[in-house]
């Protein structure tokens, strides 16, 4: 595949292809539907025998999440990928990778749930992703893609920002936008880093002193209260940078727009129907997708919320997302939601149903 | 334009691949396309089937309600789609698989007596590229050349001996294929 060919694959391939070309160093996973392309096609391409990328099955997804502590600890440049339930299993990791401020990216193709939940799409775990699954004082980066480039494109970026800020990333997608074939262009290739650039470039990762340098300890482990209380400072001195520089949405029509959806990732490509067909109907409707979802773009909504007569949430679980719009926007326009669950992908239809009906518009 | 396409049968009729060699002869050509199955715990005598959208223009959603045209392989497929397809839209089935035919009057139907046809030409597996071929005779959507195009592109060049045969096959549903 030469570069700027524009190939046809699944979101999950786009994935695989993404990691290998942008110096990913380590993919460590387990298989689970509907994500197991990204193992499949990185086993396929054989990436050890190119750019020395380790590519391993591990026997768990608990340990796939610990060997991206270690790996991650090492100033690599690590992933993994699951769908829900096998992200559900990695929460514990990923919050002491949150606590000992270890980079790296943690893909989660979801399907519906609670528990193992069924194999088809879902927006179920965005509570998960942007709350922080597991315990204490913490937030991922968490990346919303909606088409197979930017499963493509997220990989790199989400590397960029978990090494900027020494903190995991996660790119939350699902059953529709893994599985689905689009046209895709890859990145470019980019080297893996040399151990001399990891050392130059992570100067608090744990790469071997040599007798050179004072002891690099990862853990998030610190019993004086005192000193843990400066560190949660820290990390939420840390967050609050990120939610100031790193806040990322498209618009689409939202100048004219009377009403606004809100969605993200699947749901925001059933949106960008909804509206054409609404628009064509003579209705003014414009759609506000959140790609990063933690950071959140609360100030965007807010601001668009002055503009608008309604606003409609639309995501494919019981309503997550909706609570965060509704922090947004403060009661100053009204807020509803649509969704499904259980694996059941709601078509534009219902979405143009549930918009003219709980706003009354008739034309 | 926009055709937004439902192919819908039994696992292991090629359903799927179908709907793949459609999509990348329409990549061949430059348009946009999107192909999403609905996967599942499918096995061979399950049913599949997949989505296909090709557009001139950036498709939104993937996932659609009501179709320009159904490409229906099986009874269980033709009672699940025919009520989601457009007044004037198409419907395309193969006679083998349908105990019940099709009752709309609104949309433009055709049989194509594929399974026949594979059987008759001693190729089996090349059923589903004559269901293709009298697609593409009906629906125009992409050009036979390209079609091909993206047989070679897309197949190990280890398979390209068996590219005549599925030109053969295409050629022979663009024939077969009769309105009702």
């Amino acid at each position: 595949m030469a570069n700027n060919d524009i190939l046809l694959m699944k979101g999950n391939e786009a994935i695989a292809h993404a990691a290998i070309r942008c110096g990913c160093d380590g993919y460590f996973g387990y298989p689970i539907t509907p994500q197991s392309e990204i193992l499949e096609t990185l086993a396929a391409q054989k990436p050890w025998e190119t750019t020395g990328m380790v590519v391993l099955q591990a026997e768990s997804e608990v340990a796939s999440i610990n060997m991206l502590y270690g790996g991650g600890g090492a100033g690599k440049r690590v992933m993994t990928s699951s769908s829900s339930p096998g992200v559900a299993l990695m929460q514990e990791g990923i919050a002491y990778m949150a606590g000992a401020e270890i980079p790296g990216l943690i893909v989660n193709v979801q399907r519906g749930g609670p528990g193992l939940g069924t194999i088809q799409p879902s927006q179920g775990d965005y509570f998960q992703a942007t709350r922080g699954g597991g315990n204490g004082d913490y937030y991922i980066i968490v990346l919303a893609p909606s088409t197979v480039q930017e499963m493509a494109d997220f990989v790199d970026l989400s590397f960029e920002l978990a090494f900027k800020y020494r903190i995991p990333a996660m790119i939350l997608s699902d059953g529709v936008i893994g599985q689905v074939m689009e046209k895709v262009t890859l990145p470019p290739f980019k080297p893996r880093r040399t151990d001399e650039e990891v050392i130059a470039q992570c100067p608090w990762a744990s790469t071997g002193r040599k007798g050179m340098r004072p002891i690099n300890v990862i853990t998030s482990l610190e019993l004086r209260p005192e000193a843990m209380e400066q560190h949660n400072l820290h990390l939420q001195a840390k967050y609050a940078e990120i939610r100031k520089n790193e806040v990322r949405y498209e618009e689409l029509q939202t100048e004219d727009a009377d009403y606004l959806i809100v969605a993200f990732g699947s749901a925001a490509r059933i949106a960008q129907k909804a509206i054409s067909d609404l628009r064509a109907e003579g209705i003014r409707v414009g759609l506000l997708r959140p790609i990063t979802l933690w950071p959140f773009p609360y100030d965007r909504i807010r601001e668009l919320s002055q503009k608008v007569r309604g606003i409609l949430t639309f995501e494919i679980n019981a309503g997550q997302m909706v609570e965060d719009v509704r922090l947004a926007v403060e009661g100053r326009t009204p807020v509803t939601h649509y969704g499904k669950m259980g694996g059941i992908v709601p078509t534009p239809d219902e979405v143009i149903a549930t918009l003219k009906n709980h706003f009354s518009i008739t034309l | 334009m926009t055709e937004e396409i439902i192919i819908s049968g039994f696992g292991g009729q090629g359903v799927l691949s179908m709907g793949k060699i459609l999509a990348y002869s329409a990549l061949v050509e430059g348009k946009e396309v999107s192909w999403m199955p609905a996967y599942g715990p499918e096995q061979r005598g399950g049913t599949a089937n997949v989505t296909v959208i090709i557009s001139d223009e950036r498709i939104s959603s993937p996932i659609v309600s009501q179709f320009d045209t159904a490409v229906i392989l099986n009874q269980p497929s033709l009672e699940r789609f025919e009520p989601q397809i457009k007044p004037g839209g198409t419907l395309i089935y193969d006679g083998y698989g349908i105990s019940e035919p099709p009752k709309r009057t609104d949309i433009n139907i055709y049989e194509i007596d594929a399974m026949d046809a594979a059987a008759e030409m001693g190729n089996p597996k090349g059923f589903n590229m004559i269901v293709l071929g009298g697609l593409l005779k009906i629906r125009g959507l992409v050009n036979i050349d390209d079609v091909l195009a993206a047989l070679r592109k897309t197949l190990p060049e280890r398979h390209h001996h068996l590219i005549p045969a599925n030109e053969e096959a295409l050629r022979r549903g663009m024939e077969i294929i009769t309105r009702k």
